[in-house]
């Protein structure tokens, strides 16, 4: 079974909503809408304040070309343009709307049948992904239409369906239940880029993924299942055309497109469906919420901008010895700081853990055992790389490669010692990121 | 509620590993052996071993408070421990109490505190305890109780030998084997010591890469001085190969002494160079040198290497060669 060349490690699963249908969200009373939901320059609202909007209208334009609109998901009547706590925890310009109703935009094809097929061109088809403000749903948030714009000739596309992060089944139920629409997706994102050859990656704890994406792929030219062995973080971009086409995306500047590859979300790929086929905007998405704790842990399609506690609520509320929030897995995800955060296009999942597992464990002296190198994806040395942070020796830091970690936490997650690896490595990557740009700058 | 929530950065979960689970394991992949050294050697291995176990900790302990005036101990990550047994296992059965002492003392003083605790000393610190007792008492040190004693509940009055090492070619490779010959404590069974070895690979504590190269380092380089020799013809030449890697410190040496988390190299390359290198020195010593046993010192030497191979040996970095 294939998986990526270096490192990597497999914690616990805990896939407990795997196999639940997803749910629909109710609407919430007032909806919130960040300007900055994705990589790139932040959207610019297009509406004032007292403006009616339905859903799907369109709130905000792109602030560029790697940027991308935001549409309501709600109708009714747009309250303020205030800055707002969002997931990240810094307080962030966002567009807050009173809801009346659920009154959609006429353009939106709201019927249930499936179509198949366009007459679009590819140009036009980037077009439509651009307008619909869809961004990559894994996390990374990153502009799809951008990606789908390669500067150099790709030759084959890959759908991230591998759902390495623990707990999280929001790609898993979306696969189960959508998948004739997500390959009509992939279908169009091969004809975006001028591709023949299109690999579905899962990772095989989702054996019943695999069999059904496999089955429904049958009516579909060039387009291949890849079951994957299970292993974190196979869903990193880097890691993930190495385990599926056994290449490797040199350190940046280069882009996943210059060893040929384009890689997305398969829940993108359902979303680029839904936009090039039912003109429908990407305003609503399936987000997990789940935790040991939580009383029905489950897979709730819900409308952006809806806060998480509405969604914790209707998966038995909060348990009273909750310890952290976090907003998307336990591997990467954010802790939040409270839970009035809107749901964004990024939001793959809520997950609640005790106040018992929310607790770090003491940090002893490294033993230097060498299971953070052993891991490691990028081939780094993780204690070297924290060792050098903390004593400040950045042009060291810069030598060793530290700006190539993708923060994966794989060194933490496995440090006997339980050092907090990559607290001072983020450090070191945001002080020599300063000092590369400052000499870019000079130069 | 949501003003008491927590906030850290990812990843929010962990493997559960722990120094204390890996070295509870080094202690239960030691037990075969130590086990057996009771049954060989009786009652003296029982005294020797807890006599060195007792002394470390105490000295790490009394460290820790009464010099670095640390209010906390560092005696539950049971490291001291390990370092007891090994040093245990690294003496003889017959060995006054008050040199065991100062073996100790010097491995934990010396060979760790010093150096900063756990995680911070340059060298095996069982291993300096050993080297300096062995400059220090030669003769204690190097005469062991004959296996098997009429009666096992005797300490310090028995009848030794000197180390198989001296005499190899007489010695019988399914006594080597199984460990029914004289020699420190725990590294009489070669048998017992691969077990411990499988136990560590399981519980993946360590990998395979510094004990195999080590042995087989160790074996084509002794094949090799054997040949320039030119004394014996092939067959003995291999046999007699074989015999070094079971006789003496070598099995120890290779699983849990070279292996030791601080004073090996951090990445697969660098351990192989650096057991291969041990591998080099100690058929070296043995067969040049004026020691009969040379894996301390060529473990010790090694160890001073190690942040050498680490500067030298990086990991392989992802996209190093660009495959399309």
């Amino acid at each position: 079974m294939k998986t990526f060349r270096i490192g990597g490690v497999h914690p616990e699963e805990n896939k407990l909503s795997a196999g639940k249908k997803i749910e629909v969200m109710d609407l919430p009373k007032q909806a919130i809408f960040p300007l900055s939901q994705h990589i790139g320059a932040p959207a610019v609202p297009c509406v004032a304040k007292g403006a009616l909007v339905k859903v799907g209208t369109k709130i905000a334009d792109a602030g560029g070309f790697v940027s991308a609109p935001i549409h309501s998901s709600v109708s009714g009547k747009v309250a303020k343009i205030d800055t707002v706590i969002d997931a990240s925890g810094y307080r962030k310009p966002a567009i807050i709307i009173d809801v009346d109703g659920d009154e959609w935009e006429p353009s939106i094809d709201r019927s249930t049948n499936i179509v198949h097929d366009t007459p679009l061109e590819p140009k036009e088809i980037v077009a439509r992904i651009q307008e619909a403000g869809i961004v990559g749903m894994g996390g990374a948030c990153f502009p799809a239409h951008v990606k789908l714009s390669p500067r150099t000739p790709v030759d084959v596309v890959i759908i991230n369906a591998v759902e390495c992060e623990p707990y999280l089944t929001a790609d898993h139920s979306l696969m189960m239940e959508k998948s004739e629409e997500i390959l009509i997706g992939v279908n169009l994102i091969m004809k975006a880029v001028g591709v023949k050859k299109a690999y579905i990656a899962i990772e095989n704890n989702k054996p019943d993924a695999i069999a059904l994406m496999q089955e429904k792929a049958k009516g579909f030219v060039g387009i291949e299942v890849c079951p994957l062995r299970v292993k974190y973080p196979q869903g990193g971009e880097k890691q993930l055309i190495d385990a599926v086409v056994n290449r490797q995306v040199p350190n940046p500047p280069a882009l996943p497109a210059d060893v040929g590859a384009i890689v997305q979300n398969v829940g993108t790929a359902f979303a680029i469906y839904e936009a090039v086929m039912k003109n429908k905007p990407l305003f609503e998405r399936v987000v997990t919420v789940t935790g040991k704790s939580v009383a029905e842990p489950k897979n709730l399609l819900t409308r952006m901008g809806t806060p998480m506690s509405m969604l914790i609520e209707k998966a038995g509320g909060m348990p009273e010895d909750t310890g952290k929030v976090i907003g998307g897995g336990p591997m990467m995800g954010k802790a939040l700081l409270n839970t009035d955060v809107p749901v964004c296009k990024g939001s793959s999942g809520i997950l609640l853990m005790t106040e018992k597992e929310s607790l770090r464990g003491e940090a002893q002296p490294c033993i230097r055992c060498s299971k953070c190198v052993t891991v490691c994806p990028m081939g780094l040395e993780p204690y070297l790389l924290q060792k050098l942070s903390e004593h400040t020796e950045w042009e060291r830091a810069e030598a060793e490669q530290i700006m190539t970690c993708i923060e994966c936490g794989s060194c933490q997650f496995t440090c006997p010692a339980h050092r907090p690896l990559l607290d001072w490595i983020r450090m070191g990557k945001g002080t020599v990121g300063g000092i590369i740009r400052a000499r870019a700058a000079k130069s | 509620m949501s003003n008491k929530l927590k906030v850290s950065l990812s990843p929010h979960v962990h493997s559960g590993d722990s120094i204390r689970r890996n070295m509870d394991w080094v202690v239960v992949a030691l037990l075969p052996a130590m086990l057996w050294s009771f049954y060989v050697f009786g009652l003296g291995a029982v005294i020797v071993t807890l006599t060195s176990v007792a002394s470390c900790m105490l000295f790490e302990w009394a460290i820790n408070k009464y010099i670095l005036k640390n209010n906390k101990t560092t005696l539950s990550d049971g490291s001291a421990i390990v370092t007891g047994l090994l040093l245990a296992f690294n003496l003889p059965s017959n060995l006054p109490l008050y040199i065991i002492i100062m073996g100790a003392l010097f491995a934990i003083g010396v060979g760790k505190m010093s150096f900063g605790g756990l995680g911070n000393n340059i060298f095996n610190p069982a291993l300096l305890g050993r080297v300096f007792l062995l400059i220090s008492f030669p003769v204690k040190m190097t005469t062991w109780p004959e296996p098997h004693q009429q009666n096992p509940f005797v300490y310090a009055d028995a009848t030794t030998g000197a180390t198989p090492l001296a005499d190899l070619q007489g010695a019988n490779l399914g006594d080597l084997f199984f460990g029914n010959i004289g020699g420190s404590l725990g590294e009489v069974s070669a048998l017992l010591l691969l077990v411990g070895f499988v136990i560590l690979l399981i519980a993946k504590v360590i990998s395979w890469h510094i004990p195999v190269s080590i042995l087989c380092s160790a074996f084509v380089f002794g094949v090799v001085f054997y040949i320039i020799q030119g004394k014996m013809p092939f067959a003995d030449i291999c046999l007699l190969s074989l015999k070094h890697l079971l006789a003496g410190g070598m099995m120890l040496g290779a699983v849990f002494m070279a292996t030791d988390y601080v004073t090996s190299p951090m990445t697969h390359k660098g351990m192989l160079i650096y057991g291969a290198c041990i591998g080099f020195l100690v058929v070296c010593i043995r067969l040049f040198g004026s020691y009969p046993e040379g894996m301390s010192f060529a473990i010790l030497i090694m160890n001073g290497f190690t942040p050498l191979i680490n500067n030298a040996c990086k990991p392989k970095r992802f996209a190093k060669e660009v495959k399309k």
